[in-house]
């Protein structure tokens, strides 16, 4: 589950729209009629939705969150990641100014402190030419165009959400935005059952000669005015604006020296593209003459690129190999003089193993930067030149460093990609690799 | 089996996991003001008195200038900051020197307070100082019933009058 965290974010996304866009059918964006709109939902439709709207909310910011720390831990934010770290950081902002307004629509006691506290909040730091917080002081303020401006925020903010969503997957190729079916009919079905089990309510109607002696407020989503009056206006801006400058600086705080990137040598690259297909970081692209050219700044060294190159065959006669595309500090001739060494020692068993597997790899293992690196023709090679079995032991299921390795080979070893494996050897699939042997 | 223990073991994490959204969702309750406690608000707009006074120009001053530009006076632009001043029952807890917005000085004075204070009976007085010099141009005093979580909003409109107690 943890791996789908982002592509669970996706579903939520499109599940808050979904039940949003029947809400706002429903909803009568006046002063008057809005408090009662919302009361009128039939319990068993429209009171469901309200209700999955609300937790489908909850749920996201808790997917967000446990994607930035999943990141954050696994150091996943730094060279070649940055922008798609960076990207993320103002879709925090986002989120919560789309969840909050939304609060404000229901216009009961609770939309009432969290409009307050937020217009408080802005008026400290000086935003707007007059405290905005004097627009919900009295009922002589408030206008039925008010309504019409939450629900244009309400709207235009998660469509900025969105397309801030779509910029941050730019950089990763065949990014994962749709969940598997079983498991999104899952959480759907488990956040109907809690919307049926708890049903969302409003609070009493707004008064502006009142304040709210208790409001049940989310936590999720309104943490921030209770903290802002436990604390001050500018502590919180203090806190929100130093978090955000923080984690949007932190790829150049914790800067590394990144690996070499691949390198294309012109003269054996035909222009087949399979390279671009393969890699997961949007890292290539195509010269004017079709072939192609790496980004270096969006290069991870994970080595894909050359696992998926036709020229990276060790059958080639040429006492150098050079591939099509290579990494400097790991080339394909690198990989094939260990596989030689491997077998010139009349080794029964060839194990290609990558470097990130869960076992590290054992004498006379062969070290692969990702298991995607392996060209399949090496598999072929060992078998033909005396090896009776080889292993390729890469990271366990979804797990890969480099986000598509273990998919690629999977469908590399099927015969469904190219370079494909070919029909004269038989893969075998094991818990973190593949087994082959000569049919 | 493996697949009925899989659902078993995914429901047993995602189950807490709902009811967490669920508690937490609405509870625990929070108190924007303590029990027994009302609210003051003090929030107004208001465009202080200019700093120096008009000064007539010169028939000299005035030949000098552009013939689209003879006003018969030269206005600072710059305003006098704006000084309030809440007392409750006889003890001032609020005095605030606002400066008027604007690069120039030359804007809308903005003040805005929220003061939680016990319910019941309270001697409110507020004032106001809007040009140079040391006493206060605009005060009221009044004594109000504050119920508890009721809300005192003490606004100012120099049209009709000055402050203005809405409760």
């Amino acid at each position: 589950m943890l791996r789908y965290l982002g592509t669970l974010g996706f579903l939520l996304f499109w599940l808050l729209a979904a039940s949003g866009i029947y809400l706002y059918i429903r909803f009568d964006t006046s002063v008057a009629g809005a408090y009662q709109s919302i009361g009128e939902l039939e319990w068993w439709f429209g009171g469901v939705l309200r209700s999955v709207h609300r937790y489908a909310a909850d749920a996201f910011v808790i997917v967000v969150f446990a994607h930035l720390a999943r990141e954050l831990l696994a150091g996943r934010f730094r060279g070649f990641r940055a922008f798609s770290w960076v990207s993320g950081v103002p879709l925090l902002w986002l989120m919560y100014a789309s969840g909050i307004v939304g609060y404000w629509l229901v216009w009961d006691t609770r939309a009432q402190f969290s409009a307050l506290a937020t217009a408080e909040w802005m008026f400290a730091a000086g935003i707007g030419a007059e405290p905005m917080a004097r627009n919900f002081l009295g009922a002589e303020q408030i206008n039925d165009r008010l309504f019409s401006l939450f629900v244009f925020l309400h709207i235009g903010l998660p469509l900025a959400l969105l397309a801030g969503m779509w910029v941050h997957v730019q950089r990763l190729g065949q990014p994962a935005t749709v969940m598997p079916r079983r498991l999104a009919l899952g959480v759907i079905a488990l956040l109907v059952a809690l919307a049926l089990v708890l049903p969302v309510k409003s609070e009493a109607p707004w008064d502006p000669g009142a304040v709210p002696q208790t409001v049940a407020i989310d936590w999720f989503m309104l943490f921030a005015h209770p903290l802002m009056y436990a604390t001050s206006p500018a502590a919180l801006w203090a806190l929100v604006l130093g978090t955000t400058l923080l984690l949007a600086g932190l790829p150049w705080l914790t800067r590394r020296q990144p690996l070499p990137a691949a390198v294309v040598n012109l003269d054996n690259c035909n222009g087949c593209g399979r390279c671009i297909a393969d890699c997961p970081y949007e890292a290539l692209t195509r010269r004017p003459d079709k072939r192609a050219l790496v980004l270096a700044d969006r290069c991870a060294s994970c080595g894909i690129c050359s696992g998926a190159c036709p020229s990276a065959t060790p059958f080639r006669r040429v006492t150098e190999l050079v591939s099509g595309i290579d990494l400097p500090d790991f080339t394909v001739h690198d990989l094939r003089r260990q596989l030689q060494s491997a077998l010139d020692m009349r080794a029964e068993t060839v194990v290609f193993r990558c470097e990130h597997a869960a076992q590290p790899a054992k004498g006379g293992e062969i070290s692969l930067r990702c298991l995607a690196m392996l060209p399949p023709s090496f598999v072929e090679f060992a078998l033909r030149r005396g090896a009776r079995r080889v292993e390729a032991v890469g990271c366990a299921e979804g797990a890969c460093k480099w986000r598509l390795g273990m998919e690629l080979c999977a469908e590399r070893f099927a015969g469904t990609r190219e370079p494909h494996l070919r029909a004269n050897v038989r893969a075998e699939k094991l818990d973190d690799g593949y087994a082959f042997a000569l049919r | 089996m493996t697949q009925a223990l899989r659902i078993a073991a995914q429901l047993l994490l995602y189950v807490p996991l709902m009811a967490l959204i669920g508690y937490f969702s609405t509870a625990p309750k929070f108190s924007p003001v303590a029990e027994g406690e009302a609210l003051l608000r003090l929030s107004f707009i208001h465009a202080a008195e200019r700093k120096a006074p008009c000064r007539q120009r010169t028939p000299e001053e005035l030949a000098k200038l552009a013939p689209n530009m003879r006003a018969a006076q030269d206005c600072p632009r710059e305003r006098s900051p704006l000084v309030v001043e809440l007392e409750l029952d006889g003890k001032v807890v609020l005095r605030r020197e606002v400066e008027p917005a604007g690069l120039k000085h030359d804007g809308n004075a903005t003040v805005y307070h929220r003061l939680p204070v016990p319910a019941g009976r309270h001697k409110i007085a507020v004032r106001m100082r809007d040009r140079p010099g040391e006493a206060f141009n605009f005060m009221r005093e009044e004594t109000v019933d504050l119920a508890p979580g009721r809300v005192l909003l003490i606004d100012f409109v120099a049209g009709q009058g000055g402050f203005q107690f809405r409760g």
